[in-house]
């Protein structure tokens, strides 16, 4: 039973990751000689999601296609590209499914306006109350 | 009355949510990613040769009036050993298929179409995966079929089994 379910652990995880025989881009893992331009690099990789691990950030992505999009973004943060417009490029190949900043879009406005919208029935709710007390 | 009513609503509200976090949790993860770009023109791109002596690939020539299907593979894709067949099918019912090699050095490709078949027009190496994230491909292989003004008709993920030639077959035909 154990056995079997070792076997079946090891089928059901089996990546479907290959790599090329090729190294690494350059930049997938070195940082850029400018601090300034590394630490922009580095926060828009940690909100682009990697196709291949896709519960992962590119930035933490050991794939080898992680690696080649954070080759990508420093390449094009030091060619002056700002992190926005980088994204923006992503989303218009990925669609936003390849950022974990999603855009405010008539997809995900509720999860901007259910804060407030729970807020003000709360509000609303105390209102109750307070009346309730001033009566009695 | 209207209490005994409002009382059972948070655990309503609770009920719903755990629900929904359950169907959440418990689906299964989307594991294709599909391109942005159907229906849209292929983006700009120049490809050298992957082999000494083969033409490479451009944007420039998926604009040239014939619709083609661009195939991006390559030879350590263990699942592009797999579709190499369907591919020599599509090649033998006429249609021109352009390969994009990912990541590929000159003499594994080579190795690779010796052995699995060669049913390829071009072949452009893309060595560090750019124009595979400009076509918005997700992995290998994938192949796509782009009409003859260069707009992107159909995209399949994945290895091309037997029963998804028909379907290629018919982008391609629709695109012309």
């Amino acid at each position: 039973m154990r056995a079997l379910l070792l076997a079946l652990a090891f089928v059901a995880s089996a990546p479907a990751l290959a790599d090329s025989l090729m190294p690494a881009a350059e930049y997938a893992n070195k940082q850029l000689p400018d601090a300034r331009q590394e630490a922009q690099a580095r926060a828009l990789m940690d909100t682009i999601r990697c196709l291949v691990c896709q519960g992962q950030a590119i930035g933490d992505s050991d794939a080898e296609m992680a690696g080649d999009m954070r080759a990508l973004i420093r390449t094009r943060i030091q060619a002056g590209e700002s992190p926005e417009q980088i994204r923006a490029w992503l989303v218009s190949r990925y669609g936003n499914w390849v950022t974990y900043d999603p855009p405010l879009d008539a997809m995900t406005w509720p999860l901007w306006a259910a804060p407030l919208l729970l807020v003000l029935f709360g509000l609303w709710l105390v209102r109750g109350r307070f009346k309730r007390r001033r009566k009695g | 009355m209207k209490r005994g009513f409002i009382i059972w609503v948070p655990l309503a509200l609770f009920v719903g949510f755990a629900i929904i976090f359950a169907i959440g949790l418990y689906a299964p993860v989307a594991r294709t990613v599909p391109s942005a770009l159907i229906g849209q023109s292929v983006p700009e791109f120049e490809l050298a040769g992957a082999l000494p002596g083969r033409p490479g690939l451009s944007s420039g020539s998926l604009r040239r009036g014939e619709p083609r299907v661009v195939n991006i593979f390559a030879s350590w894709c263990i699942p592009c050993r797999a579709e190499a067949p369907q591919l020599e099918e599509l090649a033998r019912r006429g249609v021109p298929i352009d390969g994009i090699a990912v990541r590929d050095r000159p003499q594994d490709l080579a190795a690779f179409l010796t052995t699995y078949g060669d049913p390829f027009a071009t072949i452009g190496a893309d060595n560090d995966r750019r124009v595979q994230l400009d076509l918005g491909s997700a992995g290998v292989p994938e192949t796509f079929v782009i009409d003859g003004q260069g707009i992107i008709r159909h995209q399949h993920i994945g290895a091309i089994t037997s029963a998804d030639v028909p379907a290629i077959l018919a982008a391609w035909e629709a695109a012309r």
